[in-house]
């Protein structure tokens, strides 16, 4: 087993969603990341995810735009991602840590280089925005051979004819972006996240996890009710961006509430 | 596949790649639509109704053909080929996107949508796009980097005039490339509506395909004109490549011609050894925009700032034909900076009577320097991809002209 699939067979067992937590790497500097993943962990999060800053991040909103631009002035490298996660690995065991980005950044030094790198650094998949099924040669052999789910995204727009190419090849769970859209902007309706989760479960074995759009506990509670996982990101990386390198504190607090959130779904759906 | 047996102009191959370049690099809420396009596209092609459309637009609409011109005392001044000038500026809206804008609106009607998105750096395709949306009646947003709004004031009043929202892009350089990453946000927001107009030869397949079909208009009518006038093919096409949409027009209908030989012109800027926008003299193959293709990146793979006195050619990438053009050899790229490019549009306004646009500029300057090497009756033909009126002001400035 995977820290990424016994964490989902815990969280089961608990008899609720994980909660998933996203940050930008390096915002607002790479001395400040560790801190905010240990808030993470300690406010409750049961996977991390980390994003690998870009300078063309086109498929997010405001905020996490902000934080990869913040990040990148910063002065942030692929090799204080990978410090950042092997530094991680080492204070958290058995957390789940998962890098999130684009392609060319992953695939720069060759994408036997990246599977290499981030397996070494204890990382235990990877989400590539705009890498889609269609491209899996570009990433997806070498991440599979390096032992590292690549986690596949399916969106409202992904129809019953293609969600059989999502899952080929998908591993870990499935990532159920939830508006068609960037990152942090609307909100998805919750009749139209159970009706989407419902289909890919009857079509998968995976977790499958919610995320855009995810804003605060109220709605973690709802979608927690539904899927196996509840991904929260850009109003985690708002909070960054507002208290900087003092944002562990507010993080920490944030993300106790969405774990209760999440906690709340499962005894509501026990009793 | 369209595959052409010992053909250089059959591709892309069915996963949308000219060799190891193109592709679909896009999210997933993109995806379906992107294969919807590929299928309507296909469609379309084989539809003579569509091409007639499409023909009977670009005579009585574009004003097509648009001519191919001997260049007498451009000609006498330089000393050497024979220098033809395919006047693309002549067309409406005055360059070649319009070309492409009347194809995919047209693909966009076929697809039931409703409303028009464009990127643009100098205007040009941005102008281009929302004439056509105008002509047929659909709502239009064109996203331009707020330092390109700056810099091509008259392009932007005039999208306005055609009932264009022009929204300005604070984002990352606040050029091309972010006007870019806006418009597909916008469109991944939108993708039950809206169509995206791209206005090169580059982003996900098909768009690669599919622009430089509509923009082959350029290359075919050339081939016929040098032809009347000459009764043999060219020897040499030089043409200035951003995305590279007017080059692979000229150049596409040639590719089979070994004896046609093309130069491709990219931006050099201040040169390259300082800020430049030439992806391939200076770049690497990465993947953005939904391809893959020769980047100006560093080594972690971050895109650096391109830079070029031309809006228009000021974007760290090129169109993923060219990426492959350049590695198997057949087609030549140059660098010129934007000195040599300002030289350029000035002699071809003193000598022809012809306001060149900085993009096309750096075409000619490529052919000042190596048409006086070759014979009297070499044959060589330059894309006039779009007329100078839009960029009096940044040559003003150049120059330290108060207007």
């Amino acid at each position: 087993m995977t820290r990424i699939s016994e964490t989902f067979a815990r969280t089961r067992a608990e008899g609720r969603a994980a909660l998933i937590t996203f940050v930008t790497g390096g915002d607002p500097n790479a001395g400040s990341t560790g801190a905010i993943l240990d808030a993470l962990v300690e406010g409750g999060a049961d996977i991390i995810e980390l994003g690998m800053p870009f300078t063309d991040p086109m498929a997010d909103g405001p905020a996490i735009q902000r934080a990869n631009l913040r990040s990148l002035a910063a002065g942030t490298r692929t090799a204080d991602l990978l410090r950042i996660a092997a530094e991680f690995r080492q204070r958290h065991p058995s957390v789940p840590l998962v890098l999130m980005g684009y392609a060319n950044p992953m695939v720069r030094r060759g994408p036997e280089w990246f599977a290499a790198a981030a397996a070494k650094a204890g990382v235990d998949g990877v989400i590539c925005v705009d890498i889609p099924p269609e491209q899996d040669q570009e990433l997806g052999p070498a991440l599979r051979a390096a032992g590292l789910d690549l986690i596949r995204l399916a969106t409202p727009t992904t129809d019953s004819v293609r969600l059989p190419a999502v899952l080929d090849g998908a591993s870990g769970f499935l990532y159920y972006v939830s508006v068609a859209g960037i990152t942090g902007m609307q909100q998805a309706g919750q009749t139209s996240i159970e009706a989407a989760v419902a289909r890919f479960k009857a079509a998968t074995d995976l977790p499958v996890a919610v995320g855009f759009g995810v804003r605060g506990p109220e709605q973690a509670e709802a979608i927690g009710r539904v899927a196996d996982g509840v991904v929260v990101g850009s109003a985690i990386v708002e909070l960054v961006g507002q208290h900087g390198d003092k944002a562990a504190g507010p993080v920490r607090e944030f993300t106790a509430t969405l774990s209760a959130a999440v906690k709340r779904a499962a005894r509501e759906t026990a009793a | 596949m369209n595959l052409i047996p010992n053909s250089l102009r059959s591709g892309p191959d069915e996963r949308g790649q000219f060799g190891q370049f193109g592709g679909r690099y896009v999210s997933e809420t993109l995806m379906p639509l992107i294969l919807d396009l590929e299928r309507e596209y296909r469609a379309a092609k084989a539809d003579p109704a569509f091409k007639a459309e499409f023909d009977d637009l670009m005579t009585h609409y574009v004003g097509r053909p648009s001519p191919l011109y001997y260049a007498p005392r451009l000609t006498e001044h330089l000393g050497g080929a024979k220098i033809y000038l395919k006047r693309e500026e002549l067309n409406h809206t005055g360059a070649h996107k319009i070309n492409n804008c009347i194809g995919q609106i047209l693909l966009a009607l076929r697809m039931g949508k409703t409303r028009i998105i464009a990127e643009t750096g100098a205007g040009q395709h941005g102008v281009a796009t929302a004439t056509v949306a105008a002509r047929f009646g659909l709502p239009c947003t064109i996203f331009m980097g707020a330092v390109d709004v700056e810099r091509q004031q008259p392009n932007v009043f005039r999208m306005k005039l055609l009932g264009a929202e022009v929204q300005p892009v604070t984002s990352g350089s606040q050029t091309l490339k972010d006007a870019m990453n806006e418009a597909l946000r916008d469109w991944v927001a939108n993708v039950h509506d809206t169509f995206y107009i791209i206005g090169t030869a580059a982003g996900p397949h098909p768009y690669p395909e599919l622009v430089r079909d509509f923009q082959s208009v350029i290359g075919t009518e050339t081939r016929a004109q040098i032809l009347a006038a000459e009764g043999r093919l060219p020897d040499l096409l030089v043409a200035a490549v951003g995305g590279g949409s007017n080059a692979i027009g000229l150049f596409h209908p040639f590719l089979d011609d070994p004896e046609v030989r093309m130069i491709g012109v990219e931006a050099a800027g201040e040169g390259l050894e300082g800020k430049h926008a030439a992806s391939l003299a200076g770049g690497e193959p990465g993947v953005l925009h939904g391809n893959r293709t020769y980047l100006l990146q560093d080594e972690d793979g971050q895109i650096t700032e391109a830079h070029s006195i031309s809006a228009g050619l000021d974007y760290p990438g090129i169109g993923p034909e060219h990426s492959w053009l350049h590695d198997i050899g057949r087609v030549e790229y140059h660098p010129v900076t934007d000195v040599e490019a300002l030289d350029s549009f000035q002699r071809l306004a003193k000598l022809e009577g012809i306001i060149p646009a900085l993009e096309s500029a750096h075409a000619l300057a490529a052919v000042e320097k190596i048409a006086p090497g070759l014979s009297r009756d070499t044959l060589l033909v330059v894309n006039v991809s779009g007329r100078g009126d839009k960029d009096i002001f940044t040559v003003a400035k150049a120059l330290g002209v108060e207007m």
